[in-house]
């Protein structure tokens, strides 16, 4: 196996008797993008908050290219980068300054160039003198990027890199993410955006009440998340559905009232055009139609019921 | 050993003494000038000799004690929590430094600070009235090991402190009376006798008899009792500094 993260049988139970992790087990493979989703409270942070060393585990091993986080933290630590969920920043200080401490920090000598190299990859040259206080939320999001990246980690955790942050810079980040990849640099994410997961991840692995539900490969689970529903305000109920139809995936609900047509938004035919031709010739009128899609939430709860 | 954290703690944290020089510098200076001029020249005229030396002269040790102890705790109680109430000590944490570092880097900021503070009012000390130190390498001494001892025991009130309010309760309630109390101003032998017993409890006592002694040979207790207790409450702090990072006790949830 080629896992530069493994975590084995970690759990997490806090003081207050909340169990935030329950036995996780999870290989990130090295040199890939591995997006970890979940609703709030699900375990993400205190996942991530566990493999950088800010949060004791209640039980478990984690062990980063094969040392242990605990036992070699020394080594360790130096080769993971943490960008935070919270926009916490030393506020008084200049971007030079505080991404400079970091790298020293991390127990790494000067490097005015990498320094200059980071800044200028994130768009903060610019503003190397600034105070951060006096930076927009969207800058501050980049100085911890900037932060992490300074004493040239080999891992990087990204804990939801992208909230409240916009469009662009949502993009730039990305943009960011994949140079480095390039570079060689395993990365972990936790995000609630599916479409963030899609466009970057090789792998995702789904998170819900502490436990680790599935991990998969993006392209099969963009697949089974891809399901959208067509439903069909009947003008008259139906008490089954007609046998010339019982070849499509149709479910007949509210008592005969509405017609629900599941098909894959991903597939080259959805079939609706077909769908619709067919109801029309076995005389079946409708008055309305909608469709929808399962929001990222629903998923999680179908996939946390579906796995007791 | 991550030297280079430790100095880029150092660094970080004198480089907040530069930018809040009024705060860290000028205002203890002003306060000890306040006191000189007040007690010092303006009452102090009135007081006769205090066993050869003058009031003005002999105040100048415990006032710079004052100092030494208010500021150390100050320093470093609030090095250590500023970063915990903004959330930035996140970095602290995932570093690979360890606490022994984080110690070196944040307490030898806080004592530096002190040091050079105290020597400041020394100096500012002897523009009022004239000082002669007749063992500076004692008094050096004395004044390191307070630094150090103060700027631990500052490092653990802003871990154990969670809000602003407990950052100076023990400063405030504590350390002022117990330093008011400790012979800045007067010299305990000149109590009744229930109150030098009473004052012998006083930890800062020796502190400022100790300091005192290194000027001008004059002292409430013995100098060596005075070196260990100092050294005593110094190897206190280690211990529960030592203890914190071993627990994570207000550091790791």
């Amino acid at each position: 196996m080629n896992a530069i993260v493994s975590i084995r049988n970690l759990s997490k139970t806090y003081a207050t008797g909340f169990e935030a992790l329950k036995r996780v087990d999870l290989d990130i493979q090295r040199g890939e993008i591995f997006a970890l989703l979940g609703p709030n409270g699900a375990g993400k942070t205190t996942l991530i908050n566990i493999v950088c060393g800010i949060v004791n585990g209640s039980g478990g091993h984690v062990a980063i290219d094969g040392r242990d986080i605990i036992r070699d933290y020394r080594v360790v630590r130096a080769m993971i980068g943490l960008v935070p969920q919270e926009l916490a920043t030393d506020m008084f200080e200049t971007v030079w300054n505080t991404v400079s401490f970091s790298r020293g920090l991390f127990g790494k000598p000067a490097n005015p160039a990498h320094i200059e190299k980071v800044l200028r990859d994130l768009s903060l040259w610019d503003k190397r003198d600034n105070k951060i206080m006096t930076l927009s939320g969207g800058m501050k999001r980049r100085v911890l990027i900037a932060k992490a990246l300074s004493h040239e980690p080999t891992i990087l955790f990204l804990d939801e890199p992208t909230a409240g942050v916009d469009v662009e810079l949502r993009k730039d980040m990305w943009e960011v993410v994949r140079s480095l990849r390039a570079a060689g640099v395993t990365i972990i994410l936790t995000t609630h955006y599916i479409e963030e997961a899609e466009e970057m991840a090789d792998r995702v692995g789904v998170i819900a009440k502490g436990e680790l539900i599935l991990v998969e490969d993006k392209t099969e689970l963009m697949a089974k998340l891809g399901k959208k529903k067509l439903v069909l305000e009947l003008q008259s109920r139906l008490s089954e559905i007609p046998t010339g139809l019982t070849t499509h995936n149709l479910e007949l609900t509210e008592a005969g009232s509405k017609l629900v047509y599941t098909y894959d938004t991903k597939a080259e035919r959805t079939g609706i055009t077909v769908l619709l031709n067919e109801l029309r010739a076995a005389g079946i009128v409708f008055k309305d139609l909608t469709t929808t899609q399962s929001s990222l939430e629903d998923i999680f709860v179908d996939l946390v019921r579906n796995s007791k | 050993m991550n030297l280079h954290g430790v100095a880029a703690i150092y660094r970080f944290e004198m480089g907040r003494a530069r930018r809040t020089l009024m705060q860290s510098i000028v205002s203890p200076v002003l306060s000890t000038a306040l006191y000189f001029v007040v007690f010092g020249s303006a009452i102090g005229g009135r007081i006769p000799e205090i066993e050869g030396v003058s009031y003005g002269a002999f105040i100048v040790p415990g006032l710079i004690m004052l100092s030494l102890l208010t500021q150390s705790i100050a320093n470093a109680s609030f090095g250590i929590y500023f970063p915990r109430f903004t959330g930035t000590i996140y970095e602290l944490l995932s570093a690979p430094i360890s606490p022994l570092e984080i110690v070196l880097g944040y307490v030898g900021a806080a004592a530096s600070k002190s040091m050079i503070l105290g020597l400041i009012i020394l100096a500012t000390a002897s523009l009022f009235v004239p000082l002669h130190i007749a063992h500076p390498v004692w008094m050096l001494t004395f004044l390191v090991l307070t630094c150090v001892a103060f700027s631990l025991f500052g490092f653990l009130i802003g871990l154990w402190a969670d809000g602003f309010e407990k950052l100076q309760l023990i400063p405030l309630l504590i350390i002022t009376p117990l330093t008011f109390l400790g012979g800045t101003f007067y010299s305990v032998k000149m109590l009744p006798p229930f109150w030098q017993t009473v004052s012998l409890f006083n930890p800062v006592v020796y502190l400022i008899s100790g300091f005192r002694w290194s000027f001008f040979e004059l002292s409430d207790v013995s100098v060596g009792l005075s070196l260990a207790l100092t050294l005593a409450f110094l190897g206190l702090c280690m211990i529960a500094v030592w203890w914190i990072f071993k627990t994570g006790y207000r550091l790791r949830t």
